[in-house]
C-alpha cells in the first residue's frame, strides 16, 4: 500500500519537474556549453541537441529518460559531466553528515528545552524558551545562516567561511577535522531553527501528561519531582517527540538546501539549486527522485519507531 | 477517635463563559465526614454527587483550577500539603476509579511494585496478584491489554501492597466477578479489623450494606445523612433523611419506586435545601436556607423536618 503510493508520487513528481524544467526559459544547450556559447555555430548546436535527445518531443524525452531510469541509469549530469549517480553519491555523503548532525542535535536539545519549559511552566525560564521558539520558528533559514556566518566566521573568525573542505588543499590531504570544522556552522544554523518544533511540542505534551490521571495517581502514591518525571513523564513524552523528529525529515531537507547555499556547502541542496538554475535536467530529476525517497524513508522510520517503541502497537502483533 | 476527619469541605472550579466572565462552580459544599479506625465507611450517592472529588481532595490531587476550603485532619492534625507529601502512598492510599489512572506505557507489575513500601516489592506484588486471581503473565502486561476487571484488580493491588492505614477506594467493584468482589470486600474487612480504616465509595447501596459499618449519603456535593448500616432495615423507618429513604425504597427488593426528578447541576443549585425540589416533605421553610448537619438518633442528618 505504502509502496504503491510512493511509486505514484515519484512518477508524478518526476513528470511535473520534467515539464517545469522543459518549459523554463533556460536553454539546456547553453547550460551545457557554459560561457563558450559564442564559439558554437548553429550546426554544432543541433548536434548537441541530437546527442542529448533534445530535438524530440517532450513526452518522448520523458519516456526515454524514464525507461533509462528503470534500467538503473540516471543519465549524465550536463554541468558536472559525470554520471548523475556519482554526483549524488558524493554529495549525499556530505549532506547526510550535515543533516544527521543537525537532526540529532536539534532533537536532543529541543527535547530537553521542552521538558525544562514544561516542568518549570510559568516561570521565567519557560517564558524565555517559549519566546525563543516562537521567534525562531519564523526566522528564514538563509537569514539565520547569514547571521551565523557573520558572527562566527567573519567577526570571530572561529570557523571557515564556507565550502565543505579548505580551499587549495589537495583532496587526499583533507582531514576529518577539516571536514568537521566546515560542518559546524551549517549544523548550528539548522539546529538553532530546528529545536523550536520539538521543544514546543514536547512542552505541550509533557504539560498534558503531567495533568493526566496516571500522573495524578502516581502522585497519590507519593511519587514526586524527578522520580515522577522519570517514571511516567519521560516515556510518555519521548515517544511522540521521536516520531515528530522523524517526520521532520522533509523540513530538514528544505532547510539544508538553503543552509548549503549560504555556506557554499557541497551537498545535495546546493546541487539541486545549481541543477535547477542551469537546466541540468538529468541531475535535477535524479535529485528529485532521491530526495523524495529520502523524505519518504523519514516518514517510514517515524511510523516504524512508533510501532517498535509503543507497546500498544508492539505487543498486539505478538 | 477519628483517624480521618473532613469538616466543612468546599470545592469549586473556576471556569469561563463567553471567554470573559469568570464563574465558580461549587461542586462540593460544607461537606463533613469522619472515618474511624477499625471501620468501613461507605460513601454512596448518585453520579456527579462529588464522591471522587472528595477522594481526590483528601489526597491533594485536585486539578489546579480547583479551589478548596474547610479542613481535613489526619490523626487529629491538619493535613497540610507538606504533611500530605510524606503520608501519600505510605499511610493514605487511593484505589482510583478507572483504568486511565494506570500509566499506559508501563507494565502493570512494575506499577504495583512502585506502590510497595519497603520489603521485597516483587514478592509483595506477586502475592497480591495471586490473591486477586491475576495470572503470572499479567505482571508483564500493559494496561491496554487488561480487561476491565483485571484493571480494577490491579488498581486494588496498588493499595494493598502499600501498607497504608487508610484506604480510599473509589468504586473498586464494578466489572468484577462475584468471587473477586467477595475477596476484595473481605480484604477490606480484614484490613479494618486490623485497626485501619476504609472509605468505600460506591453507588451500589446493597453491596455497601453488606460490609460497611456506616454509610454516608451524598447529594449534590454534600452529605445529607450519616447512618449506621443497622438503620437500613424494613421499610426504612430508622432512616433519617427523605433522600436516603427514597434511595432505600428504590431498591428492587424493597418497593422499587424510582425517585422522580434529578440531582441539580452544580451551576444551578437551589438556594435552600438542595433536595427541596424533589422532596415530598418540603415546606416553604425548607427553601429559606440550606439546613445544617445535625445529630439525630446516633447519626447525622441535614434536614429540618427529620425525626
Ligand atoms: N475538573 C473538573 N472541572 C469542573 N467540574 C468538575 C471537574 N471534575 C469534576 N467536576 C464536577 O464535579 C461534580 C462531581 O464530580 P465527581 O467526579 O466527584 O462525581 P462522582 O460522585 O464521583 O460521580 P461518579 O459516580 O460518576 O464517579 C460533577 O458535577 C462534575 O461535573
Ligand atoms: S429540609 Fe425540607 S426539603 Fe430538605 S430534605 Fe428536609 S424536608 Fe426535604
Ligand atoms: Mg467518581
Amino acid at each position: 500500500m505504502k509502496s504503491v503510493r510512493m511509486v505514484t508520487l515519484l512518477v508524478a513528481i518526476c513528470l511535473i519537474s520534467f515539464l517545469l524544467v522543459k518549459n523554463s526559459p533556460i536553454d539546456p544547450i547553453q547550460a551545457y556549453i557554459g560561457a563558450d556559447m559564442l564559439k558554437v555555430g548553429p550546426e554544432q548546436r543541433e548536434k548537441i541537441a541530437e546527442y542529448w535527445g533534445l530535438d524530440e518531443p517532450v513526452i518522448v524525452q520523458f519516456f526515454n529518460w524514464g525507461s533509462a531510469v528503470l534500467a538503473g541509469d540516471l543519465g549524465t549530469s550536463m554541468i558536472y559531466r559525470q554520471p548523475v549517480i556519482e554526483v549524488i553519491g558524493e554529495r549525499f555523503f556530505n549532506s547526510l553528515a550535515l543533516m544527521l548532525s543537525a537532526w540529532l542535535l536539534s532533537g536532543v536539545v529541543g527535547f530537553v528545552m521542552g521538558v525544562v519549559a514544561a516542568m518549570k511552566k510559568g516561570t521565567w525560564i519557560d517564558r524565555i524558551i517559549k519566546w525563543y521558539c516562537f521567534t525562531l520558528a519564523s526566522t528564514p533559514t538563509f537569514w539565520m545562516g547569514l547571521l551565523v556566518l557573520m558572527v562566527f566566521a567573519v567577526w570571530l573568525g572561529w570557523f571557515p567561511i564556507g565550502m565543505g573542505v579548505p580551499a587549495g588543499v589537495l583532496a587526499e590531504d583533507v582531514t576529518l577535522m577539516d571536514r568537521i570544522q566546515h560542518l559546524i556552522l551549517p549544523v548550528l544554523t539548522l539546529s538553532i531553527l530546528g529545536v523550536a518544533n520539538v521543544a514546543l511540542h514536547t512542552r505541550q505534551k509533557l504539560i498534558d501528561v503531567m495533568a493526566s490521571d496516571y500522573v495524578l495517581f502516581a502522585r497519590a502514591r507519593g511519587e514526586k519531582g524527578f522520580v515522577l518525571f522519570w517514571r511516567h513523564g519521560l516515556r510518555n513524552v519521548a515517544l511522540p517527540a521521536i516520531t515528530l523528529q522523524f517526520a521532520a525529515f522533509s523540513e530538514l531537507f528544505g532547510g539544508a538546501v538553503l543552509a548549503e547555499q549560504v555556506f557554499s556547502y557541497p551537498g545535495l541542496g546546493q546541487a539541486t539549486v545549481e541543477a535547477g538554475l542551469r537546466g541540468d535536467v538529468p541531475l535535477l530529476l535524479g535529485l528529485v527522485i532521491f530526495s523524495t525517497i529520502f523524505v519518504f524513508v523519514g516518514n517510514l522510520l517515524a511510523d516504524l519507531s512508533y510501532r517498535v517503541l509503543d507497546p500498544r502497537t508492539r505487543e498486539v502483533r505478538k | 477517635m477519628s483517624i480521618l476527619e473532613v469538616e466543612n469541605l468546599s470545592v469549586s472550579f473556576k471556569s469561563y463563559t463567553d471567554g470573559f466572565k469568570e464563574i465558580n462552580h461549587k461542586v462540593i459544599s460544607s461537606l463533613s465526614v469522619a472515618l474511624e479506625a477499625g471501620e468501613i465507611l461507605a460513601v454512596v450517592g448518585a453520579s456527579g454527587s462529588g464522591k471522587s472529588l472528595l477522594a481526590h481532595a483528601i489526597l491533594g490531587i485536585l486539578p489546579s483550577n480547583a479551589s478548596i476550603s474547610g479542613s481535613i485532619k489526619y490523626k487529629d492534625e491538619e493535613l497540610t500539603a507538606a504533611r500530605l507529601a510524606t503520608l501519600r502512598g505510605k499511610e493514605l492510599a487511593l484505589v482510583p476509579q478507572s483504568v486511565n489512572f494506570l500509566d499506559p506505557l508501563m507494565r502493570v507489575g512494575s506499577q504495583v511494585r512502585t506502590a510497595a513500601n519497603g520489603g521485597d516489592a516483587v514478592s509483595a506484588q506477586r502475592k497480591v496478584f495471586e490473591r486477586y486471581h491475576l495470572g503470572k503473565e499479567v505482571e508483564n502486561m500493559y494496561p491496554f491489554q487488561l480487561s476491565g476487571g483485571m484493571a480494577r484488580r490491579t488498581l486494588l493491588s496498588t493499595a494493598m501492597v502499600s501498607g497504608a492505614k487508610v484506604i480510599i477506594a473509589d468504586e473498586p467493584t464494578p466489572g468484577l466477578d462475584p468471587v473477586v468482589i467477595k475477596e476484595a470486600l473481605s480484604n477490606f474487612r480484614e484490613f479494618a479489623d486490623n485497626g485501619c480504616a476504609v472509605m468505600l465509595i460506591t453507588h451500589d447501596i446493597e453491596s455497601a450494606l453488606q460490609i460497611a459499618d456506616k454509610i454516608a449519603v451524598f447529594y449534590a456535593g454534600t452529605t445529607v445523612e450519616i447512618a449506621s448500616v443497622k438503620d437500613f432495615v424494613g421499610k426504612g423507618e430508622a432512616i433519617r433523611h427523605p433522600y436516603t429513604k427514597a434511595l432505600w425504597r428504590a431498591l428492587p427488593q424493597n418497593e422499587f419506586i424510582p425517585i422522580p426528578g434529578s440531582q441539580p447541576h452544580p451551576s444551578s443549585l437551589p438556594s435552600g435545601c438542595l433536595f427541596a425540589p424533589r422532596c415530598e416533605m418540603a415546606t416553604p421553610e425548607c427553601e429559606q436556607a440550606q439546613p445544617e448537619m445535625r445529630e439525630l438518633r446516633d447519626g447525622m442528618v441535614r434536614c429540618i423536618h427529620a425525626t
